[in-house]
């Protein structure tokens, strides 16, 4: 089952395009890594794919009515907003707006996906506090509770990991492991190619606002590629600890 | 919550009493109470009916139309400091209203005045939020609602001075700062279908400015249409704020003050503060009112100056705790 298909996407701004004739499908159950330099397309093939900006091409997302799509897809900004000092149960609440009704108050099913999310990201004990009140790590938890409450097949969350330590930024990964074997699928945008070679099942390379390279993290992340489009050396081995991938030194 | 709901309304009720008990005319409560409902035919139902209940109702909807729009505007800004008379939007609106009255066209046609009012407070919120920016921050919010307010307070002033009025000042304070004095049901006519219109536009806001809590991106990708709920927020908010400013002036505050007060009771949920603000808007109004013919009932003292005395040190206390709260 195809969750998203995005079909010769191009985006121009300021008559400089950003986006070049990208196309890609993403299936049940995939983990994909959106990877690339600073400035390479990855959060406007996003926000292009979601629909939320203008854009040439086919995305079967952008084709979606707004409230439809909102039953298709959840998505983290990167910026961790919450503007008002609300509780950690109203934030993740906030995840059902797309099935309730103009004044419709949330019903039992809706406070069993919320219960449920609190209880996929830890959070039980944390309800009634103040969600901006919280550290950063613990808001991104929230905020990740707030997608899953929206229960839909397909999870995409803009360099969730930035601003994180280490261990919440594994914990984030793990989530949406689980996720996945659970037949979610996720697109993930990272900096962190340690990160991104460990946990996902697929790799989506963007450099200068076109896709070069698409597949498992270990096809994908060759040294060329590497230095072609991060300018940088690693070491990358598959160990009895895992995937291992370690930038090392910048190339000129 | 509900029960937030029951006190608030109980308290609306109560003042709304005592607003119509309490006059210069010196009658008992219940013996006014009577007169306002049985017509004897005396002066004291031509009181009760003409002058007192006009402006109970008027400082009932004046209060609900700002409390609203201000916690309407916070939500979507997502800046506690937004109030319609802060930055501007009562003063473009109050121009509105002047230039139809000077003109002579709110004589000739009918609705004029809360339509031009309603005109200048669109113009008023267009140029704030274009100013502002999608999340305005405090300092663009309050340096444009400064020049939006210097701007159509002087070209408020511009028009009475030129107007061959010989109460141009007088005219001007009360256009500046707001009253309720001498209202009649003219005027709840005038104003009521506008604010009327304008609440309903206001009350669909809710969930959208419940979603905007996580963002723009967030709010939009959970099925929120942007443009339409940005435009129903800045016609809602000209419908209430031209109205009410079109039979009582500029009063400034309410839409300040009433949202900070209520937040912390609704769980700073946007959208419950939607109808709090309303119902705590009519209160603070009617106490307002109250305490203008009370305290110096001879001198019309003017309803912006008391709520200005009252809001701007609370604003200030306000600025300090937001401050301290890092929000």
């Amino acid at each position: 089952m195809t969750v998203l298909a995005v079909k010769s996407l191009s985006v121009t701004r300021r008559n400089r395009a950003v986006l070049k004739d990208v196309s890609f499908e993403v299936g049940a159950g995939e983990l994909v890594g959106l990877i690339g330099p600073n400035g390479a397309g990855k959060t406007t093939l996003m926000r292009a794919a979601l629909g939320l900006i203008a854009a040439h091409g086919q995305s079967s997302l952008a084709q979606l009515s707004p409230r439809e799509r909102a039953r298709a897809v959840a998505w983290m900004p990167q910026a961790r907003e919450i503007a008002w000092p609300v509780t950690v149960e109203n934030v993740v609440t906030l995840g059902r707006i797309p099935y309730l009704g103009g004044a419709q108050k949330p019903t039992a099913a809706d406070r069993d996906a919320v219960e449920q999310a609190l209880a996929y990201l830890d959070l039980e004990a944390l309800r009634h506090r103040t969600a901006t009140r919280l550290s950063g790590g613990e808001q991104a938890r929230v905020l990740l509770a707030r997608a899953l409450a929206q229960q839909t097949p397909l999870l995409m969350a803009d360099e969730p990991t930035a601003g994180l330590d280490p261990g919440h930024q594994i914990s984030t990964m793990q989530t949406f492991g689980k996720l996945v074997k659970a037949g979610t699928s996720v697109i993930v945008s990272l900096h962190d190619l340690g990160l991104a070679a460990r946990h996902c099942s697929r790799l989506i390379v963007i450099d200068d606002a076109r896709i070069v390279a698409d597949g498992p993290p270990a096809k994908v992340l060759t040294p060329a590629l590497i230095q072609n489009t991060f300018s940088i050396t690693a070491w990358h081995q598959t160990t009895d600890q895992g995937t291992i991938f370690q930038p090392l030194e910048v190339v000129t | 919550m509900t029960r937030l709901m029951a006190v608030l309304t109980a308290l609306l009720a109560l003042l709304f009493s005592a607003a119509l008990v309490l006059g210069p005319a010196d009658i008992g409560p219940v013996e006014s109470l009577r007169a306002l409902v049985v017509d004897n035919g005396g002066a004291l139902t031509l009181v009760m009916r003409e002058i007192r209940l006009p402006r109970a109702i008027l400082a009932v909807l004046i209060g609900a139309s700002l409390g609203m729009a201000g916690a309407a505007m916070q939500g979507y800004l997502r800046n506690p400091l937004a109030d319609p008379g802060l930055i501007g939007v009562s003063g473009s609106a109050a121009f509105g209203a002047v230039l139809s009255i000077q003109t002579g066209v709110a004589a000739t046609v009918a609705f004029a005045l809360p339509l031009s009012a309603l005109t200048g407070a669109l113009v008023g919120v267009f140029l704030v939020l274009a100013l502002a920016g999608p999340r305005g921050s405090s300092l663009t919010l309050i340096l444009a609602g400064i020049a939006i307010s210097a701007m159509a307070a002087a070209l408020t002033s511009l028009t009475l001075n030129l107007s061959p009025n010989p109460f141009a000042a007088s005219e001007i304070v009360f256009w500046m700062m707001g009253s309720l004095a001498d209202r009649s049901m003219t005027h709840v006519w005038i104003a009521w279908p506008l604010i009327a219109l304008g609440g309903v536009l206001l009350a669909s806001l809710a969930r959208g400015l419940d979603a905007l809590t996580l963002g723009e991106d967030a709010a939009e990708a959970m099925g929120i249409r942007l443009k339409r709920l940005r435009l129903t927020l800045v016609f809602g908010t000209a419908a209430v704020v031209g109205a009410s400013t079109a039979v009582a002036g500029a009063i400034g505050f309410i839409g300040l003050v009433v949202p900070h007060i209520l937040r912390p009771f609704v769980g700073a949920k946007p959208g419950q503060l939607l109808w709090a603000s309303a119902l705590g808007g009519a209160i603070m109004l009617l106490v307002a009112d109250i305490g203008v013919r009370v305290v110096l009932p001879g001198r019309d003292l003017k309803l912006g100056v008391l709520t200005a005395l009252v809001g701007a040190p609370l604003f200030l206390h306000l600025i300090y705790k937001t401050r301290k709260e890092g929000l």
